[in-house]
């Protein structure tokens, strides 16, 4: 009866001092690039840089789950992954806040991103090239923004949801001397989330 | 006077890290953050802040983006703390910071990570992963 108590609690404390089974997997990417992570699980550290490598509690070699694998175990999980961060350019006409034709036809896709999402997230930056002076550019490149979140509020999304600044000639894509009119430069950054 | 001027420094920067770091955006079932003694039921569009703790009901799932684009997602019978998450969102450099201690997640990086690799890192009962990029996934039964 003694024995069989003292094997019972050695049962349950074995039980309860069991180690968690716990899996780290690394996934390709949307763009088809595999990152890496360093597992340190006390004394052991294994780097996973390849697609779907996998480190498990007490199994010393990295191994290899299967897509169906982690669809099946983290499926409702990836579900859940809210929509990737994703940037739009828009261009205008010089000195203006109007955009080029080109652009126009862009707003169509901003527009579809947003009505993707159920709770847009929506950051406008302006910008302008370096013709005319340092103040009134930060003038148009606000200017400039406040005209897209114009478009944006016009279709349906919530002003609330919509920040815009702008940052003039400071932040030029094509790094210009001063007074160069340069269409790349004149352009508005959507970051939709 | 300076020392003044120094801890309301101090103040404002406490505030900023108190503040807002992430928001929920998707919801399925059941779901609450544990904020100090709060325990507020999950809703999108709801602020996530640092020190959160969020708990998942079965067959429930959270989906939370953070100021720096690293999404997360907590699948059914999950806990996982925000230990730490700070973002300078000019210089991109950050630390982030949290622990599964029961259930799965889904973790994509983002600015933080792409601007100091290791700077992202996730604790489970047993391991500490450093993240250098950019999708994985973790579960602890």
């Amino acid at each position: 009866m003694g024995a069989f108590v003292v094997v019972v609690a050695i049962g349950i404390a074995v039980f309860l001092m069991r180690g968690h089974d716990e899996t780290v997997v690394v996934l390709p990417s949307q763009d088809g690039h595999t990152g890496t992570v360093v597992v340190q699980r006390g004394e052991a550290r294994q780097v996973l840089d390849q697609p779907y490598a996998t480190s498990r509690t007490g199994h010393k070699e990295v191994e290899r789950l299967s897509d169906d694998e982690v669809k099946q175990t983290f499926g409702n999980t990836l579900q859940a992954l809210p929509h990737r961060p994703t940037a739009f350019m828009l261009y205008f006409i010089t000195g203006t806040d109007e955009l080029t034709t080109e652009s126009k036809a862009e707003l169509q896709n901003i527009l579809s991103a947003l009505r993707e999402r159920p709770l847009p997230d929506v950051l406008v930056i302006g910008h302008t090239d370096t013709v005319g002076d340092l103040l009134n550019n930060d003038r148009l490149s606000a200017q400039r923004a406040e005209t897209v979140k114009g478009f944006l509020v016009e279709v349906g999304i919530p002003e609330t949801r919509i920040r815009t600044s702008g940052r003039g000639e400071r932040e030029p894509l094509i790094r210009t001397g001063d007074e160069v009119d340069e269409p790349r430069n004149r352009r508005v950054e959507i970051n939709v989330r | 006077m300076r020392w003044t001027i120094a801890l309301a420094l101090l103040g404002i920067t406490a505030t900023a890290w108190a503040a807002d770091v992430g928001e929920i955006k998707v919801v399925q079932g059941a779901a609450q953050i544990e904020r100090g003694k709060e325990r507020l039921p999950v809703k999108v569009g709801m602020a996530v802040q640092e020190a959160d703790k969020v708990v998942t009901a079965a067959e429930s799932t959270v989906g939370i983006t953070f100021a720096d684009n690293s999404l997360l997602s907590i699948g059914p019978n999950s806990v996982l703390a925000i230990d730490k998450y700070v973002f300078d969102s000019t210089t991109h450099a950050g630390q982030f910071d949290s622990t599964l201690s029961k259930g799965t997640l889904a973790v994509v990086s983002g600015k933080i990570v792409k601007q100091s690799p290791e700077a992202m890192r996730v604790r489970t009962p047993s391991a500490i992963m450093g993240v250098r990029g950019t999708e994985f996934i973790v579960r602890v039964d």
